[in-house]
């Protein structure tokens, strides 16, 4: 098929929907006339005391596939007739999706039960450090600083709240700790990258190895010696939203979190607004992708950069709280455990936008969380495999494989006063 | 010539006393003997270069020479450790060249731990699963692991060249791949010992093991002689050959380069080919010359502190084993160092990570210690994510 006489976003839905309808074809046969057994799969809908109209649902594993199968077949048919019909089919594109993701879990999940809004509010609950570093590295990066710290702050972040939550017993010195962690690690990165104009990939690098040493030298030497003093943080604990979190299905999911997440919902909304339509976004835009220009209307380019890396660092560092204060407490070492490379792959993902990297980490984390829900239940697709699939995801989106990935212009590029680059 | 030498060694040497420094500071003061005494400032001073000096003579010692182990056997014995460190060495030397190779040729290759990983798995298979004679067994087993990890590299490259997809954000995620792989291949029948459960693969042959250089009370084994084999050959292949000449002409400037007439996407194919094949041929003296089996932890962090190794080898190749000697001495003297003093084995990534950044920035260096006139060439321009 050509589609060289459309625009770029044309081309892209219409690979798309091209995509849905091969994709729905051949889950009919794998999942559902390919599937020897008809074991039944039963859905749980109700996690806390939400108000519950549908408790539990029973399906055949191949009845099941087999429906699912055929709504996504024909919803992924309307979709192609509403393009070709040149009429939005975004909806339709989703709820195909939906189908055709849910063929798949009943297929997996046959003979097994499906905590099935557990598995969304997991999801979330695992993509929140991915959206906290994902955001972290679209503020660096948007100013033209690449960000391989991530992982780094993060780390600093979950180490700072802890041991200040542990010291002063109060998580709120905490919860103030973990953004100030984050800043002075963005603090050596800003140095290093904006004043002596280092190979910023290099930098972060060399920050993440400086703050996991770091950290496990604090961790074997006080942490684990003195856990009372050092390693006995409080945790939040869940604040449930009146009637919001009683709404089924959506209420447990997003409205009974602690306030990290709340933070986060706040977060979202402020960076993808201020990026787009406030003073400090266009700035920050405009020395990410010609400096040179922004300096020709006055724009201190670096002092907008230096500032702006440290705002990443503070952000991934309060999200690293969440690895301490926000869930288990205590700091183990290196327990961020490559989050923050997650993290970087969902920024890229989302193609250097908040809202599409926010999107890429909620993939990447429900992904995560369904690997582990299966694997306990038992599935045909081995557990390692599962795990890949945010590297795989990553690695097709920077080919170019769905549509041209591109970088901020001048991501990575130090700059020096006066219009050169280093 | 030697004053050049000199004059080159003169940074890299500054940036490792700083962080020396910079490392007993943090030993001292989370040291609760140093801390007690901050009360009297002298008392303080006299603690706390006391227990760094302990600790660093215990790495010392723990890495190069313990005259404890001399004692009654005899000069040469007190160099055990030192031999430990060569072992420990050998595949870092590979993995450093592999980095350096890829920072020549204007990539820089995070991929090293994969492929190392995927070198292992080849020599590993190999040396377990066949009877060959001698020697061949060893040519056959690092035959398949260059193969496979080369190839495994090339995935990088082959992206790189054919869609501009940024080789660090694929090898970064190559790595993840890579890590995972491990642990699925560990649990399949092919790979599985008898007897076990755990993801641990048989041992090795002896057929395929590599021979001890000096005899059997030192581990230390031809992997060190092929790691500086492989250090020389890599220095004749990038300034002797055309291949050489290629990678260094893109890598220096890959427009001009394509102006010269210089296939810059095959180059930078080659160049992660070549560069897979050296991380997977350390994976290979890994475990033919050091573990004899596969575990999940294989790859240890052979593959990271490869990258800090061809920073501070300044990409060249005699760098490179001056470096990945210097790491592997920390490395090996800091696990005596935690456990005769205390000290966590952690310290040595502080110091491994200040003296990388240290010789990325060598103005901030020069400005500490007052030198005036360096070397200022950095081992890798900044490009940024497009470039």
């Amino acid at each position: 098929m050509s589609f060289d006489h459309l625009s770029t976003a044309q081309r892209k839905t219409a690979q798309r929907i091209v995509f849905l309808n091969v994709a729905s074809a051949l889950s009919l046969i794998f999942f559902a006339l390919m599937q020897k057994v008809n074991d039944p799969v039963t859905y749980s809908f109700v996690l806390g005391d939400e108000w519950a109209f549908i408790k539990e649902w029973k399906l055949g594993s191949k009845t099941g596939s087999t429906n699912f199968s055929l709504a996504a077949i024909v919803l992924s048919l309307s979709a192609l007739w509403m393009y070709v019909k040149r009429q939005s089919a975004k909806v339709l594109i989703s709820i195909a999706s939906a189908a055709l993701f849910m063929s798949f879990l009943n297929w997996a999940s046959a003979g097994d039960f499906v905590p099935f809004t557990g598995l969304l509010q997991g999801g979330l609950v695992l993509s929140v450090p991915l959206i906290f570093g994902a955001l972290a590295g679209v503020v660096c990066e948007r100013s033209g600083v690449i960000n391989i710290a991530i992982e780094g702050q993060l780390l600093a972040g979950a180490f700072g709240a802890g041991v200040a939550a542990s010291l002063t017993k109060n998580i709120w010195v905490g919860l103030a700790v973990a953004p100030i962690a984050g800043a002075l690690i963005s603090l050596i990165l800003a140095t290093f990258a904006i004043k002596y104009a280092i190979d910023q990939v290099i930098l972060g690098f060399v920050i993440n190895v400086l703050v996991i040493g770091l950290t496990t030298f604090a961790t074997q030497r006080a942490l684990t010696t003195n856990p009372t003093v050092w390693n006995s943080a409080p945790i939040f604990s869940p604040i449930p939203i009146p009637i919001l979190s009683k709404i089924p299905l959506i209420g447990p999911i997003f409205f009974n979190h602690t306030i990290i997440i709340y933070t986060l919902y706040l977060l979202v909304a402020v960076i993808q607004v201020a990026l787009f339509k406030s003073k400090w976004g266009l700035r920050m835009r405009s020395v990410g992708e010609m400096p040179v220009a922004a300096e020709s209307v006055g724009i201190d380019v670096n002092k907008v950069r230096f500032r702006n890396v440290l705002i990443a660092g503070a952000i991934a560092g309060y999200g690293g709280a969440f690895f301490t204060i926000g869930s288990v407490g205590s700091f183990s070492r290196e327990m961020t455990a490559g989050m923050g490379f997650i993290a970087l792959a969902a920024l890229i993902f989302g193609r250097w936008t908040p809202l599409g990297a926010v999107a890429a980490a909620l993939v990447f984390g429900f992904a995560d969380n369904l690997r582990s829900v299966l694997s306990i239940s038992g599935t045909p697709i081995p557990s390692e495999f599962m795990m890949m699939v945010p590297y795989i995801a990553t690695i097709i989106a920077v080919s170019g494989f769905v549509g041209k990935v591109r970088a901020p212009a001048a991501d990575g590029i130090a700059y020096k006063r006066g219009g050169g680059s280093h | 010539m030697l004053k050049k030498m000199l004059r080159k060694s003169v940074m890299p040497f500054l940036a490792f006393v700083l962080a020396l420094i910079i490392g007993g500071i943090v030993i001292g003061v989370t040291d609760s003997r140093v801390n007690s005494q901050i009360s009297h400032p002298i008392k303080f001073i006299k603690a706390l270069l006391s227990t760094v000096g302990n600790a660093y003579l215990s790495l010392f010692q723990g890495a190069i020479y313990d005259p404890n182990l001399a004692e009654g056997k005899g000069f040469i014995h007190g160099f055990y450790p030192f031999s430990e460190t060569l072992l420990a060495a050998s595949p870092l030397i590979l993995c450093g060249l592999a980095v350096a190779v890829a920072f020549k040729s204007g990539l820089f290759n995070i991929g090293a731990q994969g492929q190392f990983i995927f070198g292992a798995i080849g020599a590993s298979y190999i040396g377990f699963k066949y009877n060959l004679p001698v020697g061949i067994h060893i040519l056959v087993a690092i035959a398949a692991a260059i193969i496979l990890a080369g190839l495994w590299g090339g995935i990088a490259g082959l992206l790189k060249a054919k869609t501009g997809a940024h080789e660090v954000i694929v090898t970064i995620m190559l790595n993840y791949i890579a890590a995972r792989f491990i642990l699925w291949i560990l649990g399949q029948t092919a790979f599985r010992r008898p007897g076990r459960i755990d993801p641990l693969a048989p041992p090795v042959k002896e057929s395929s093991r590599l021979p001890l250089l000096f005899g059997s009370e030192y581990r230390v084994n031809l992997g060190f002689l092929i790691a500086i084999a492989v250090s020389i050959l890599v220095y004749f292949i990038l300034n002797r050959t055309t291949l050489g000449f290629r990678f260094r002409a893109v890598g220096a400037n890959a427009t001009a380069a394509r102006t010269a007439g210089i296939s810059v996407g095959s180059s930078t194919i080659a160049a992660m080919v070549f560069s897979g094949a050296l991380a997977g041929l350390g994976g290979a003296i890994h475990v033919l010359g050091n573990q004899f089996e596969l575990t999940t932890d294989v790859a240890g962090s052979f593959g990271f502190d490869a990258i800090t190794v061809a920073l501070l080898g300044r990409g060249n190749p005699v760098g490179v084993v001056l470096a990945a000697i210097l790491f592997a001495a920390l490395r090996v003297g800091g696990v005596t160092m935690q456990a005769n003093v205390q000290v966590p084995v952690e310290i040595v990534l502080v110091i491994q990570a200040l003296v990388v950044l240290f010789i990325a920035a060598p103005g901030l260096v020069a400005k500490i210690f007052r030198v005036r006139s360096y070397e200022k060439s950095s081992t890798i321009v900044s490009k940024g994510w497009n470039g």
